[in-house]
């Protein structure tokens, strides 16, 4: 049962991140962005990391994913001055995907597990909760935790250093 | 419900979905001309990855794998923001983000 929902999981991940690249409409490519998001949260549910996927859902599907429609809309693109895509471009992009996921599928299929599954045992202690996280998000990683709140703040500034229209350009030009 | 999920369907199940979701991304980065997509491919490589983090974090039953993936999603986030704002950026100076025509460095 769990095998079978798994395997609909990752259906559902991989041909929609597929879509996501395939699709010619980036709006289209934007939405089925967000299936391949959320089919990754029932990935981390299954793993029963409730906090991870909730927050997967806010961030990815709910921040990020608002961002780029937004973008997305704002910048309307025309269908008439779309260039037509090289060929060799393409040949070579098929090309080294294949060999990509040749290398990494093989290589990661000749690996040994560490354990044998049969040795694999489960503990039973609580790790993946939230009272578990915070305390280990506040006590063993509290530098990381201020430092990317730095980095947020850093990158709030530069958005908006960046997206805002300069006055001195419009004047000379 | 199960204790661990890794005990029915195996880690390697999930190695396999990871490196297949990260070729897809690597495959978006190379095949697609508009930078909009190029950042769609960009964060569909990062969730691979994180998903291997979080299934390595089950399999070792320990919680710095998953505090790893919120620092990543961190990074993402401001990644996006940042990319986004360069590129609404560039398509007001050169009114398209095809990444074709950012040649000018080209010399």
């Amino acid at each position: 049962m769990l095998t079978t929902l798994f395997y609909i999981l990752s259906a559902i991940t991989l041909g929609s991140a597929l879509m996501t690249i395939l699709s010619r409409n980036p709006i289209h490519s934007a939405i089925y962005l967000v299936v391949c998001f959320f089919s990754i949260a029932g990935h981390y549910a299954m793993f029963n990391a409730q906090f991870l996927a909730m927050v997967h859902l806010v961030v990815y599907s709910g921040a990020i994913m608002i961002l780029m429609l937004f973008t997305v809309m704002m910048m309307n693109f025309n269908e008439e001055h779309k260039i037509k895509k090289k060929n060799y471009i393409v040949f070579a992009a098929v090309i080294s995907l294949c060999l990509i996921g040749y290398v990494l599928v093989v290589a990661l299929l000749k690996a040994q597990p560490m354990l044998e599954s049969g040795d694999y045992f489960v503990s039973g202690e609580d790790y993946q909760s939230i009272k578990v996280l915070g305390k280990v998000l506040l006590e063993d990683y509290v530098v990381p935790f201020q430092m990317a709140a730095v980095l947020l703040l850093v990158s709030m500034i530069g958005a908006v250093l960046l997206s805002k229209k300069d006055k001195q350009n419009k004047i000379t030009s | 419900m199960l204790q661990n999920i890794l005990q029915e369907i195996g880690i390697q199940n999930y190695i396999i979905l990871s490196a297949l979701l990260f070729c897809i991304g690597v495959f978006g980065v190379l095949y697609r001309r508009n930078a909009i997509i190029v950042f769609m491919s960009i964060e569909i490589m990062l969730n691979a990855v994180n998903l291997l983090l979080v299934a390595f974090s089950t399999y070792h039953q320990d919680a710095a794998g998953q505090v790893f993936v919120f620092f990543t999603m961190t990074v993402a986030a401001a990644e996006v923001a940042i990319g986004l704002a360069i590129l609404v950026a560039i398509y007001r100076n050169i009114k398209s983000i095809d990444i074709d025509q950012l040649r000018n460095l080209k010399g």
